[in-house]
């Protein structure tokens, strides 16, 4: 017998992301599912579909198109596909929310973080917490904030640069810092990642072998990934090449560029924008530790 | 060849030479980062763990198991003797292989032998066996201690509780998976 009460506690939290948005001035939309490119990337395969379309990673490549039409402050709860993705806190077909600010950079989108995590927890979990691994986070309290690089000289001994360079970083990442950060009772965010690990990101002016990117993690599950957008289309074709070019290299296929975004980006204004995992969010909520355990039906059980 | 797409919990797979069975698996993905798979792996000779972390485009010589129907023969020293129902060839296999099945191993019981290549490795029991009670104190009436059981020796000398009216000579059932009293045969 699952959790009984799991999906009571989602639909709760769907309504609290809804309600945290509209308060604010953001827009809900919606942007099609099946589309003929995604944003290329080394290590996520989309799920082709009919006439070599495919579904979508994440609705990035539209919403930020919507933000060049001059929808500034919008948001979207959706399904995204992600091949061969599947383990205790990965569904091939999952929820996420995705909004975007214009005029914005990752710090607003912080904000946004703290706010959004205290009104789920203040209204859909018991005693305003989170809970993971028997532990209990409370968003209420400061949050803390790393650099990727003092996390990696922290917990991992290590430097965050060259272990990007040498292919050590996401090791490093699951097997030294996760597990660090699984012991702090309240959210914490890494900021600031190696530019490589940034396809779309904007790097930082003054120290440009980083990116600003962030991840929210709560009780050393990785709860969402934000970053201010990168709005040069030369330098976002070269990153997509980039990209194909290493897919290449791992004997991967080569993935179709989104031609229409990458005409419209120059007309994009300075924004920010973040991905957040929707099932991860009610499994903090419920206390769930499998992602199974927040959805009506996994791909095993159809 | 298994690739990392076909790691699950049970899956055997050869690692230096020793067959391992995963016991405990996940994906782990961090970020926008490659794949891992985490494994915790048990080698099936020596009952000893270790943790893995592969990457995709990783593969795995898959660990060939054979389970052959054999009979029981004779035990010497920690070396017991087995013979193939088919081909009738014998194999020995050490205690620590044969592990708690040698509580209810007597000569001539039918069994399977796990092989993996030509070393036994296992021995799977039949469910139930029937076993003679050797030493049993004897069942007082008047006994209001109020115990339902009491400790009976069997004639492989494995120990363990039987009911009150459980009497020398008699033949028990035991449920080899939890080595506990099932019941009794009568006649």
């Amino acid at each position: 017998m699952q959790n009984s009460g799991a999906l009571y506690i989602r639909a709760q939290v769907l309504q609290a992301i809804r309600r945290f948005f509209t308060e604010r001035g953001f827009l809900e939309v919606e942007t099609p599912f099946r589309i003929p490119a995604n944003a290329p990337e080394e290590f996520i395969d989309p799920v082709p579909t009919l006439a070599s379309w495919q579904l979508q990673t994440s609705p990035e490549i539209c919403m930020k198109r919507l933000l060049c039409r001059g929808y500034d402050k919008i948001f979207q709860i959706c399904r995204c596909w992600r091949a061969d993705e599947r383990g205790s806190r990965h569904l091939t077909e999952f929820t996420m929310l995705e909004w975007y600010r214009s005029n914005a950079d990752y710090h607003n989108l912080m904000q946004d973080c703290v706010g959004l995590l205290q009104q789920v927890a203040d209204t859909c979990s018991e005693g305003a917490c989170f809970k993971r691994n028997s532990l209990k986070i409370d968003p209420n309290q400061t949050w803390l904030h790393f650099s990727v690089q003092e996390a990696f000289l922290r917990f991992a001994k290590a430097n965050a640069l060259v272990s990007a360079q040498n292919g050590l970083f996401d090791e490093l990442l699951t097997d030294r810092i996760e597990p660090a950060l699984e012991k702090f009772e309240v959210p914490v965010i890494l900021q600031d990642y190696p530019a490589q690990l940034a396809a779309l990101a904007r790097l930082k002016t003054e120290a440009p072998d980083f990116a600003e990117r962030f991840e929210l993690y709560v009780g050393g599950l990785e709860l969402a990934n934000g970053f201010s957008e990168l709005t040069d289309p030369f330098e976002q074709r070269a990153r997509f090449e980039e990209a194909n070019r290493i897919r290449q290299q791992m004997g991967k296929s080569e993935l179709p560029l989104p031609e229409p975004f990458l005409a419209e980006l120059s007309a994009m204004p300075p924004a920010a924008g973040i991905a957040l995992g929707v099932d991860r969010l009610v499994m903090l909520t419920v206390g769930a530790d499998c992602i199974d355990q927040v959805v009506a039906f996994t791909p095993e059980s159809l | 060849m298994l690739s990392v797409a076909d790691l699950k919990k049970g899956t055997k797979l050869i690692l230096d030479g020793d067959p391992y069975v995963v016991t405990a698996f996940d994906f782990v993905k961090p970020g926008k980062g490659q794949a891992l798979y985490k494994c915790k792996m048990k080698n099936m000779i020596s009952g000893s763990t270790l943790d893995r972390t592969y990457r995709s485009g990783e593969s795995f010589e898959p660990a060939g198991m054979d389970e052959r129907d054999m009979e029981y023969l004779y035990k010497e020293g920690t070396h017991y003797t087995f013979m193939d129902q088919q081909s009738y060839e014998q194999v020995v296999m050490e205690e620590d292989a044969v592990g708690d099945a040698k509580n209810f191993l007597l000569e001539n019981t039918k069994v399977a032998v796990l092989l993996f290549g030509d070393k036994p490795i296992g021995v799977t029991l039949p469910n139930f066996i029937n076993l003679r009670v050797t030493q049993t104190d004897p069942w007082l009436k008047g006994d209001t201690s109020g115990s339902d059981s009491k400790p009976a020796t069997v004639e492989t000398g494995y120990v363990l509780r039987v009911p009150p009216f459980i009497e020398e000579g008699e033949l028990i059932v035991i449920d080899t998976r939890t080595g506990e009293y099932s019941t009794r045969v009568k006649g």
